[in-house]
């Protein structure tokens, strides 16, 4: 990498007599360089840890009950068809997000008790308790982890 | 919310009333015919391309046969055969039916019933329950612009016109919810004013309608009366009547709320009806259905919101 970095930036270094030595640094390999360079950055960039796994949680199956649940009457949700209230969060790359409702750690086991109760974790909040069973709130916490 | 999980059908082809097996009947037919002409005439174009075929027929034959004979004698007969079957579609006619007042406004349905037992108008909205096997009358008009109802299981579309009354009857075969929709351009929320008719057996809707006819209930319980008071201090009684509720009985700006929880969805076939969806509308309509003429709560706290949206959810 340091190599392919100093092939690069060699001639720039040398600006005084990068005219001398232009023509012995054929184009292409250069262009090769920098486009290597570009892919081992980008490479850097998108590494990511796993997304938090939901045991017996069905994200296809969440993302439907999300739906059924009308959870867009107050969240935009992105690939879940149907309004894009502004009561609650947008919940865009959710499974990203360190806490929920402000406060409470992002984890499977917080997220589904969530689902199942808000109230019951978050006293004062907006968010109705919609009835969803626990199996329910497992499958709507698998998809919500799956938004990234 | 029996068949909550039931798509809502709305559809020509699927007829879930005489009229409308009718019109489905008339629709087949023409099309059958159409497909049967157009292939015929693609039939033709290709022999003539290709050039082939011993006997040429002069223009006179094929103006004549072809241009004015053929389309006389099938038009003839389907101007007669449709009339005919037209013929048995039901009279638009409160005479012998039951009859329904349904106004049309941007963007939701005012349904006003006749309670039998009070002689009392009883009003509801953007749901119109009917009894199946039976004829029920729906008095149409409108407040502001044309709009035109359209449930196309049940019947044709029916304008709603401001300053006159329209009549359209519609009768289900059996119960079931058949969604309809505003069929004349309206306004931005055109698109999101629909509705649902709900057939019932006649017993059924004999006791929803005495249901209906009741004030609301008084809460049973803290949460409620925390969402009753909210309903006040919001104001909402400045659009909304709660029959029942001192101080909210009186306004029409927006629909009746005194069962508000036993219609199937809400904001005009929007949403489906329960306490989140409720308490996502309340809190910002815009968001849902850009310029309804709700505005958005300003000053209410998420318990409170909770509140209001379990109250109204409760008012069955």
């Amino acid at each position: 990498m340091i190599s392919l970095l100093l092939y690069y930036i060699e001639p720039l270094a040398l600006s005084n007599s990068i005219v001398r030595y232009h023509f012995l640094l054929p184009v292409l390999p250069r262009t090769a360089c920098l486009a290597g360079l570009c892919l081992a950055f980008l490479a850097g960039c998108g590494k990511q840890e796993a997304p938090k796994q939901v045991s017996g949680g069905d994200p296809a199956r969440g993302q439907r009950l999300m739906a059924q649940y009308q959870c867009t009457a107050c969240h935009a949700i992105p690939e879940v068809p149907g309004a894009a209230g502004n009561a609650g969060p947008p919940l865009e790359k959710f499974g990203l997000r360190s806490y929920i409702a402000g406060g409470i750690p992002n984890t499977p086991q917080q997220l589904t008790a969530w689902l199942d109760n808000p109230q019951a974790m978050k006293p004062g909040t907006a968010m109705p308790d919609l009835g969803v069973s626990p199996s329910e709130a497992r499958d709507m916490a698998a998809y919500l982890y799956t938004l990234r | 919310m029996t068949n909550a999980m039931t798509p809502p059908l709305q559809s020509v082809l699927h007829p879930a009333s005489p009229d409308a097996a009718i019109i489905a009947h008339l629709s087949w037919v023409l099309f059958g015919g159409a497909a049967i002409i157009f292939a015929a005439v693609m039939a033709l174009m290709f022999i003539g391309l290709r050039g082939e075929g011993g006997r040429q027929v002069s223009a006179r034959w094929w103006i004549g046969g072809a241009g004015i004979a053929f389309p006389v004698v099938v038009l003839t007969a389907l101007l007669v055969w449709s009339t005919w079957r037209s013929a048995d579609l039901s009279p638009q006619t409160s005479r012998g039916a039951m009859s329904i007042g349904v106004t049309a406004k941007m963007w939701w349905w005012e349904v006003r019933y006749h309670d039998p037992a009070s002689g009392r108008e009883v009003v509801s909205a953007n749901e119109i329950r009917i009894p199946t096997g039976r004829p029920v009358y729906l008095g149409l008009t409108s407040t502001d612009v044309i709009h035109s109802l359209w449930v196309p299981a049940l019947n044709g579309k029916m304008d709603t016109v401001p300053g006159r009354v329209n009549g359209l009857t519609l009768q289900a075969d059996k119960p079931g919810i058949y969604r309809g929709q505003c069929a004349e351009y309206c306004g931005e929320q055109h698109a999101r004013m629909a509705l649902h008719v709900v057939a019932m057996a006649p017993p059924d809707f004999e006791r929803w309608l005495a249901n209906e006819a009741r004030p609301a209930k008084a809460p049973q319980d803290a949460l409620v009366e925390r969402g009753r008071a909210a309903f006040l201090e919001q104001r909402c009684q400045s659009c909304h009547t709660i029959r029942g509720v001192a101080g909210a009985e009186h306004a029409r700006l927006g629909p009746d709320l005194t069962h508000v929880g036993g219609r199937t969805h809400i904001a005009a076939g929007t949403l489906r009806n329960h306490r989140g969806s409720l308490a996502g509308w309340i809190a910002d309509p815009q968001a849902i259905k850009p310029g309804a003429r709700m505005p958005a709560a300003l000053d209410i706290d998420g318990e409170t919101l909770r509140a209001l949206a379990v109250y109204l959810e409760q008012l069955k």
